[in-house]
Order: structure tokens, then C-alpha cells, then sequence
């Protein structure tokens, strides 16, 4: 399923500007908070499956990584004392309030990023010569001392949670929540991209070689550590630039919020429904996931927990007997109906 | 602070930390027995020692059962489970590939399910149980020892002193023990080697019970507290040496040392980031861990 550059480009710009508009259109609310809940897991899922799809190692860390990411927006508000400022003084400019937001959320995506992908470098350094396994365990146990952490630095809130109050007016936006939703619609859409990117690259032939046998990939010359420190090191740095947005449109951050194991479970099973070959996947599993936990949310017929539930149980569902996802079932489909066309596409891996 | 004050905290804090790592044995030896010995990394048995402690709170609650009784039914309940939760993890995902990161995502599926469910079920609130023993201290000197961490300890050295003794001179424990050094040999031996190992894991989830039992004495439960365990049970299993009963147990006595010093001298909210750091430790410098089992 190869898709031209030019479609693949005219689908992204299409679909974040029909998504804004859609938005703006039904006046925001409770649409916005659909629409950036929805957004924010295709990231999540996305970053997720560069590693977890393309490469086979699974991260139990999303939500730390994430958590990183929106503290890294915490620590520099206070550090830079950005807390109800009217303008900033660079020195040889003066930014106004309504152009304010402009500096904030591309340093904050940048930093969140930063820290996250640093994060992930380490981790991986560490853990990557190792099996597999010991990676994932690694990431487990990430969230928990990262929270630790957290709760006892007071200065980013330490337990309480810290607020992170944004600039009210964004010039050329009637809401400055929608101007949030941009920016996360923009980040979605780079998302996309660099995962589409890995996929047609060396980087994306090298990791699936990894997934499917790392002792021969290694022995064919495939760098495994190289390729592996570089897709945990993308996809930490996508989660945090995910997690850095966070802030700005909740407002409030607390360390039970931000390293939710929500966040977690959702990213893993997102790509495991829609697919974790393929960048749709994410996409599809994270739209269609997302779309049904706000819409039985929001009319209580589930609880939080409940949906959690279920999300646990479909993942286990989907894990044990339809590894390929969504996308998998329906080339399946796809190959019974056309034999000949099917021939084309990547031979599946032998059952033994 | 003066020299005698902090060498009566070290002496206590040293003393406590020994008793928590009897406990942290009892908890890692079920993932010592499924990932050492079967190289199953379920990543969900803290988990299910959390479930075992929320059967004890039940009974305690509704009929006044003492954990320490409660754990042997218990036990055999948890080891049907585990034969039962092996032979589908056979048929889904071993059977069928090397590969064990599907299996991996299984499990950590298994856990947040079970974690989920008891929080529909029992709530967020924490539980504990009423014993006669739980409020005891006994004192030596200027050590006191309370006896809600003394059972669990004792616990944890009963469960790898049996285990031990299972697996080196029983008949059916050197079965368990051929399982990881000669899969072929055991075949030729006409012994079925999934009728072992599903009965292994079935073992590696009984002592989930005892765990649960020890876990609930020392400590109120909630049901994500099971979380805090992972990053300790997979640092005391690594450390250890891959499924070795010994280095399990020294590794969990360094571990509970380490953190008691850590709580007593840094802070009980710094307690849970040790095991962790351990962990990252371990796995960058010593893979192979203390050890390890030829």
C-alpha cells in the first residue's frame, strides 16, 4: 500500500484544515476537547509504533515519556517566569501578547522533545544490547521513577500539580483554544509524515529487518544498535513533543494526570487495532479508539474505568488472534478476493 | 545529628531493610520461577499478587480469615489459574513463534485488565486487614521489629528454602530444573515438556498468593499498587541472576537494604526510585546479574 507524495501531502493538508474548520464550525467546546484528545493519541500511537511497529520492541513508557515532555513546558513556565506575561523583551524585539503564543509553542514542542528523545537515547543506550524483553522492562519501570521524581520536586508542583496559564488572546484566532488544536493538528500531521518518512527509508527497511530476525539483520550488516538508539530516540522525542501541548490546553498538570498508564495502554493498543506495519495503522486505531471512549464518555453509559477496560481486553483480543490489526484483516480479505494482486505485497512471515 | 542517634537509625533501618527483602524475595521468586526457568516475562504478577492480596482482604473482611490461613487455598487456586493462563499462552503466541514481544503485550494487557477490574470491584480506597499480630513490635535492644514485617520475611525464606529443596530432590522439580538446560533430553525422557512447564507457571503463580498474604500484612492495598512492584521484582530477578533461588534472595535482601537506608535517611517518597535505579544499573553493567545459572 504505497502511497504518491503528492497525494500522501494533499491528504495531510486536506484533512488538518477540514479537521480545523469542522471544528471552528460546530464553535469549538466539547468538539475541541473530542478533536485534541483524538489528535493527541495519533501522535502517541504514531511515535509508539516506530519503534513498537516497525522495530518489534515494545515501550511500556509512553506515559512517562509523555509525562517529560509536558513537565519540560512546566519547568521552563516557571523558569522563564511566562505566567501571565503581557509581552516579552527579547532585546532587540518586543512581542506583544496576541503574537505571544507564537515563541511558546513551537520552544515548548521543541524542548518536550528534547528532553523526551534524550530520555529515550539513554534508556535505550543502556538497555538496547540487551534482549528485547529487558527493554520493555526498563520502560515499565521509566514511568514510575520519572513520576517519583516529579512528586518530589516541588518546584515543577511536586504532588499538587502546577498550573500553566497560557496567553489569552492569539492574534489572528477567535479562541485561544483553537489555537491550541492548530498546533496539535500540525504536530499530528509532522507526525505522520516522519513515520511515513521511516517507512520508505533505510532507517524503516533496517528496523523491519530487526522485527523480523535481529541476529541475521546483524549478520547481513544491518547496524541494529544504531537503527534502534535512532527509532527510540524519534519516537521519545514525539511522545514529549506530544506531552508538551498538554499543558497548554488543560491548563492544570498534576503527576497522576500526566503519567496516566492510560496513555500507556492506549498508545500500545491503538497501533495493535489499527495495524503497526503501516503508518495508518496508528491512525485508524487511534481516530477509531479515541472516537468511541469520548463518545460512550461523554454520555455515561461507561465509566473511565470501564473503557479501560475494554481497551485492556481488545488489546489482548487483537494481540493474540489478530496481530496485523485492522489493516491486516482487511488484506486478507483483500488477498482472497484478488489472488494475483495480493503476490505483490510483503510475503508474511511462515507460522511454525 | 549525633553519631549514636544515627547509628541506632542505621541499625534499624539495616534490620528493616533485611525483613522487606525477605518480603521483595517472596514477590520476585514467581517472576524468578517464569522468566528464569521458563523465560516468560510476565510483566503481569505483580498484578496478580495484588489480586491475592485482595482475596485475603475479602475473606478477612467478610469472615474474619487470617491471611497466613487463607493463603494455602489460595495457592492452589492461583496454580490451577497459572496452568490455565500457560496453556493459552502456549497455544496464542509460544507455539506458534520465538519471538516474545506479542506475548509481552499479552501480559501487560493481563495486568492492566486485572488492575481495571479491581478497581471496578473494590474501588480506589485503601484496604487492609485486621490480624492479631499487626500491631506487635518486638524490641531488642534499641532494634524493634515489628512482626507485621517479620511473617512476610518469614514467608519469603520458607517459600525459597522449600522451592530449593523442590528442585533439587523431587522427581517432578528436576523436571522444572531440565526445562531450561535440555528441552530435547526431557523429551527423550518421554516426559511431556508443556505438561512441565504449565505446571511450572502454575507454581510461579501459587507463590503470588503467599506474596499477596505477605503484601496485604505488611502494608493497605489499592489496586495499582502492584505498579510500584515491577520495577523491584524485575530489578531482584535481574540482579539475582537469571532464575537463581539464591541470587534472587541476595538481591532482594540488597534491594530491601537499600531502599530502608534510602527511606530512612532520604525519604520514604524516594523509596520506590532504588529498585529502578538498580534495574538501569544492573542491566548497563552487570546483564548477567550476581548468579548466574550455568
Amino acid at each position: 500500500m504505497k502511497t504518491s507524495d503528492f497525494g500522501f501531502h494533499s491528504f495531510l493538508a486536506l484533512g488538518s484544515l477540514a479537521l480545523f474548520f469542522l471544528v471552528q464550525s460546530l464553535g469549538g467546546g466539547y468538539y475541541l476537547l473530542v478533536a485534541f484528545y483524538v489528535l493527541q493519541y495519533v501522535v502517541l500511537s504514531t511515535a509508539w509504533n516506530i519503534l513498537g511497529g516497525y522495530g518489534g520492541y515494545v515501550n511500556f513508557g509512553t506515559a512517562g515519556f509523555f509525562a517529560v515532555g509536558a513537565y519540560s513546558t512546566v519547568f521552563f513556565f516557571k523558569l522563564f517566569g511566562l505566567q501571565n506575561l503581557k509581552q516579552l523583551d527579547l532585546g532587540f524585539i518586543e512581542i506583544s501578547l496576541p503574537y505571544l503564543s507564537f515563541i511558546y509553542f513551537p520552544a515548548a514542542v521543541f524542548a518536550g522533545a528534547l528532553f523526551s528523545g534524550l530520555l529515550g537515547l539513554g534508556t535505550g543506550y543502556l538497555t538496547l544490547r540487551l534482549r528485547g524483553v529487558y527493554f520493555s522492562i526498563a520502560t515499565l519501570a521509566l514511568s514510575i521513577v520519572a513520576m517519583t521524581i516529579v512528586v518530589n520536586w516541588s518546584y515543577v508542583g511536586g504532588a499538587r500539580g502546577a498550573f500553566v496559564i497560557k496567553p489569552t488572546v492569539v492574534a489572528g484566532f477567535k479562541d485561544a483554544n483553537l489555537f491550541v488544536l492548530c498546533a496539535m493538528i500540525l504536530l499530528t500531521m509532522l507526525s505522520l509524515a516522519i513515520a511515513r518518512r521511516i517507512e520508505q527509508s533505510k532507517l524503516g527497511a533496517g528496523l523491519q529487518a530487526i522485527r523480523d530476525d535481529e541476529d541475521s539483520a546483524e549478520c547481513s550488516g544491518v547496524p541494529t544498535l544504531r537503527l534502534k538508539l535512532q527509532a527510540t530516540t524519534i519516537s521519545g522525542a514525539l511522545m514529549g513533543a506530544g506531552g508538551a501541548l498538554f499543558p497548554f490546553f488543560v491548563t492544570y498538570v498534576d503527576p497522576i494526570g500526566a503519567f496516566n498508564l492510560a496513555h500507556t495502554v492506549n498508545s500500545i493498543a491503538m497501533p495493535l487495532i489499527g495495524g503497526m506495519t503501516h503508518w495508518t495503522g496508528p491512525l485508524i486505531g487511534a481516530t477509531l479508539l479515541g472516537l468511541i471512549q469520548q463518545y460512550f464518555g461523554s454520555k455515561n453509559i461507561i465509566t473511565p474505568e470501564m473503557s479501560l477496560l475494554i481497551v485492556g481486553f481488545l488489546m489482548m483480543l487483537f494481540v493474540a488472534i489478530a496481530p496485523n490489526g485492522l489493516l491486516g484483516l482487511l488484506k486478507r480479505k483483500h488477498k482472497k478476493a484478488h489472488p494475483i494482486s495480493a503476490t505483490r505485497s510483503a510475503p508474511e512471515k511462515p507460522s511454525q | 545529628m549525633e553519631w549514636s542517634v544515627v547509628g541506632e537509625l542505621l541499625a534499624n533501618a539495616v534490620v528493616t531493610g533485611i525483613l522487606l527483602g525477605g518480603f521483595y524475595a517472596a514477590v520476585a521468586l514467581g517472576i524468578s520461577i517464569a522468566f528464569g526457568m521458563l523465560d516468560i516475562a510476565n510483566i503481569s504478577h505483580p498484578a496478580m499478587i495484588v489480586l491475592g492480596s485482595f482475596i485475603a482482604y475479602y475473606f478477612n473482611a467478610q469472615w474474619g480469615i487470617d491471611p497466613l490461613l487463607l493463603m494455602f487455598p489460595a495457592a492452589l487456586v492461583f496454580a490451577l489459574y497459572g496452568a490455565g493462563l500457560y496453556g493459552l499462552y502456549y497455544r496464542l503466541f509460544e507455539s506458534r513463534e520465538k519471538d516474545q514481544r506479542r506475548g509481552l503485550a499479552f501480559f501487560f494487557g493481563l495486568l492492566f485488565v486485572t488492575e481495571v477490574g479491581l478497581i471496578l470491584i473494590f474501588g480506589v480506597d485503601l484496604r487492609s486487614v485486621d490480624t492479631s499480630y499487626g500491631e506487635v513490635v518486638l524490641s531488642l535492644g534499641f532494634v524493634s521489629i515489628p512482626v507485621r514485617l517479620l511473617v512476610p520475611f518469614l514467608i519469603g525464606i520458607v517459600m525459597i528454602v522449600g522451592l530449593h529443596y523442590f528442585l533439587n530432590k523431587t522427581y517432578f522439580g528436576l523436571a522444572v530444573s531440565a526445562i531450561s538446560q535440555d528441552m530435547l533430553g526431557l523429551r527423550l525422557m518421554a516426559i511431556d515438556p508443556i505438561k512441565i512447564k504449565q505446571l511450572t507457571f502454575g507454581l510461579s503463580l501459587a507463590s503470588a498468593a503467599f506474596a499477596g498474604a505477605a503484601l496485604i500484612i505488611i502494608q493497605p492495598i489499592e489496586p495499582s499498587i502492584g505498579r510500584e512492584y515491577i520495577g523491584r521484582v524485575f530489578a531482584v530477578c535481574v540482579l539475582g541472576g537469571m532464575g537463581s533461588l539464591q541470587g534472587t534472595l541476595i538481591a532482594a535482601l540488597l534491594l530491601g537494604t537499600a531502599e530502608s537506608i534510602t527511606s530512612t535517611f532520604v525519604g520514604p517518597s524516594w523509596a520506590p526510585a532504588v529498585g529502578f535505579g538498580l534495574l538501569l544499573l544492573t542491566l548497563a553493567f552487570k546483564p548477567e546479574g550476581l548468579m548466574t545459572r550455568k
